[in-house]
């Protein structure tokens, strides 16, 4: 890498934690000695970020730069293991570095406590040898691809979907970039995402350390890194395959006729926020709050229930009476509601009830609210006794 | 017949199986055959014109169709064809 150039030299305590690192001819003293020139920035904290930012610190990699503004909590801690149940309310920033410095003092770490956008992306991102994707959601992911094409950063890609992964190397000189790969993100709506989301908590673990071993592969300049290649990973049946990967002609960033030329803050849409945002103050047309609904229940006012989510959310925690219609089911199953009857929807937290209330409105449905907040309001406002998930 | 592999998050549209068995010479003719038995696959695989969604793509064994010969590229019974889409999760 051009960049990398004479390192200083590696002290005795680092001689000797590197030792099974220099007895190795493909590291050795030349190799560790690149490793400790290294910067690389990992973009997350999370799922990802976890065992790439511990492995790269323990690799030895001289500076590493961290890219979040999250807080650690509780549903963070099946998987993102670089922070602990002391950490929970803490900034993954600082629960993060604090692991990583304590896995390796050698390491000088540099914290950059933001939301990747158009407008700071370049800064961030200039002067680092590396770049690796452990982000969560599709806008950043083209940020930090284009942001890498227009730096000529190598970007090492990483991406999870319940027990499925994916993972390559774009934007190496002459190579492919995320683009090539997929030219846009998807619009709203048309990904599977906060409705059947989750992940299998110990599959970012594995991703993360095949992005961690480019990384250092690619600092190495050694071996053959996946530019060129998508492997795609399913933990369910342990099965890795691997397609090929192009250079696009077409590619709208790295081809000859590209037509994007600067950086691009995409919409932010319905996959990335697991911390949902906080409902607006007041009721929106439509809408009514979990109190109210159980004041309904109490009072014995004649109304259907109906909870759109899916039937493995169903069985962590329901409202009593609720009946079960998830959102993907309701157009096939409308016809077993009544039009003439009033209704109220509810969800995990009140969007895709929102959808479904749209569609019954559309479908003819005169009394239709969606309940506020959904299930997770009830177990605030109404029945702690309630699990959030 | 070709195998057609089926992508986690699109498993929901095709009762849930991670391998289709479908007939069809050609990539085209096996998605169409495929979306012809699940038609709500069809949404998340193709636009308002038919085309390909841009954040979807198919591979025949392991290449992508778009460097072989699109829709039109020849798939034989020991083919797999592979419906890869792009996915965002890392949290």
């Amino acid at each position: 890498m051009a960049t990398i150039t004479a390192a200083p030299t590696l002290s005795n305590e680092e001689i000797l934690r590197y030792s099974r690192h220099l007895i190795m001819p493909e590291v050795g003293m030349d190799g560790q000695l690149r490793l400790k020139a290294g910067k690389v920035l990992c973009i997350g904290t999370g799922g990802l970020g976890a065992p790439i930012g511990m492995y790269l610190a323990a690799a030895g990699i001289g500076t590493i730069g961290l890219v979040d503004f999250d807080v650690v909590d509780q549903t963070n801690l099946q998987r993102q293991i670089i922070h602990g149940t002391k950490d929970v309310g803490r900034k993954k920033l600082d629960s993060a570095a604090d692991r990583m410095a304590d896995i390796n003092p050698n390491v000088s770490l540099v914290k950059h406590e933001v939301a990747l956008s158009s407008e700071n992306a370049l800064d961030i991102m200039r002067g680092y040898d590396v770049v690796v994707d452990g982000t969560d959601n599709f806008p950043t992911r083209y940020l930090v691809n284009d942001a890498c094409v227009l730096l000529g950063i190598p970007n090492v890609y990483g991406s999870i979907f319940r027990f499925e992964g994916q993972a390559s190397v774009f934007a190496t000189q002459g190579g492919p970039c995320y683009r090539c790969l997929y030219p846009e993100p998807p619009p709203p709506g048309l990904v599977p995402s906060c409705a059947e989301g989750g992940v299998l908590g110990i599959l970012p673990g594995l991703i993360g350390v095949v992005q961690a071993t480019e990384v250092v592969k690619l600092i190495l300049g050694k071996g053959d890194t996946l530019a060129g290649r998508l492997v795609l990973y399913d933990a369910l049946n342990m099965k890795f395959r691997e397609m090929r990967l192009r250079k696009s002609p077409d590619c709208p960033i790295c081809g000859p006729h590209r037509t994007i030329h600067k950086l691009i803050d995409y919409y932010q849409f319905c996959g990335i926020p697991q911390h949902a945002e906080p409902p607006a103050p007041g009721l929106k047309e439509g809408e009514i709050e979990a109190v109210d609904v159980k004041k309904l229940i109490d009072g014995g006012h004649s109304f259907v229930l109906i909870d759109v989510r899916e039937p493995h959310e169903y069985q962590i925690c329901k409202i009593p009476n609720a009946r079960l219609m998830p959102l993907g089911d309701l157009p096939r199953r409308v016809h077993e509601l009544n039009s003439a009857d009033e209704f109220v929807l509810h969800c995990k937290s009140g969007i895709r009830s929102a959808k479904a209330c749209d569609f019954l409105r559309q479908a003819g449905f005169k009394k239709v609210r969606n309940m506020k907040g959904g299930i997770l309001a009830w177990s605030d406002k109404v029945d702690p006794s309630v699990p959030k998930y | 017949m070709p195998k057609i592999s089926i992508p986690t998050p699109l498993r929901q549209f095709v009762n849930g199986q991670d391998v289709v068995e479908v007939a069809g010479a050609s990539a085209a003719e096996c998605l169409d055959n495929l979306t012809a038995q699940f038609p709500d696959l069809r949404l998340h695989l193709f636009n308002d014109e038919g085309k390909l969604r841009s954040f979807v793509n198919v591979y025949v064994n392991e290449e992508d169709i778009r460097y072989l010969n699109k829709g039109e590229t020849a798939v034989t019974d020991s083919d797999t064809l592979s419906i890869v889409p792009s996915i965002a999760g890392g949290r």
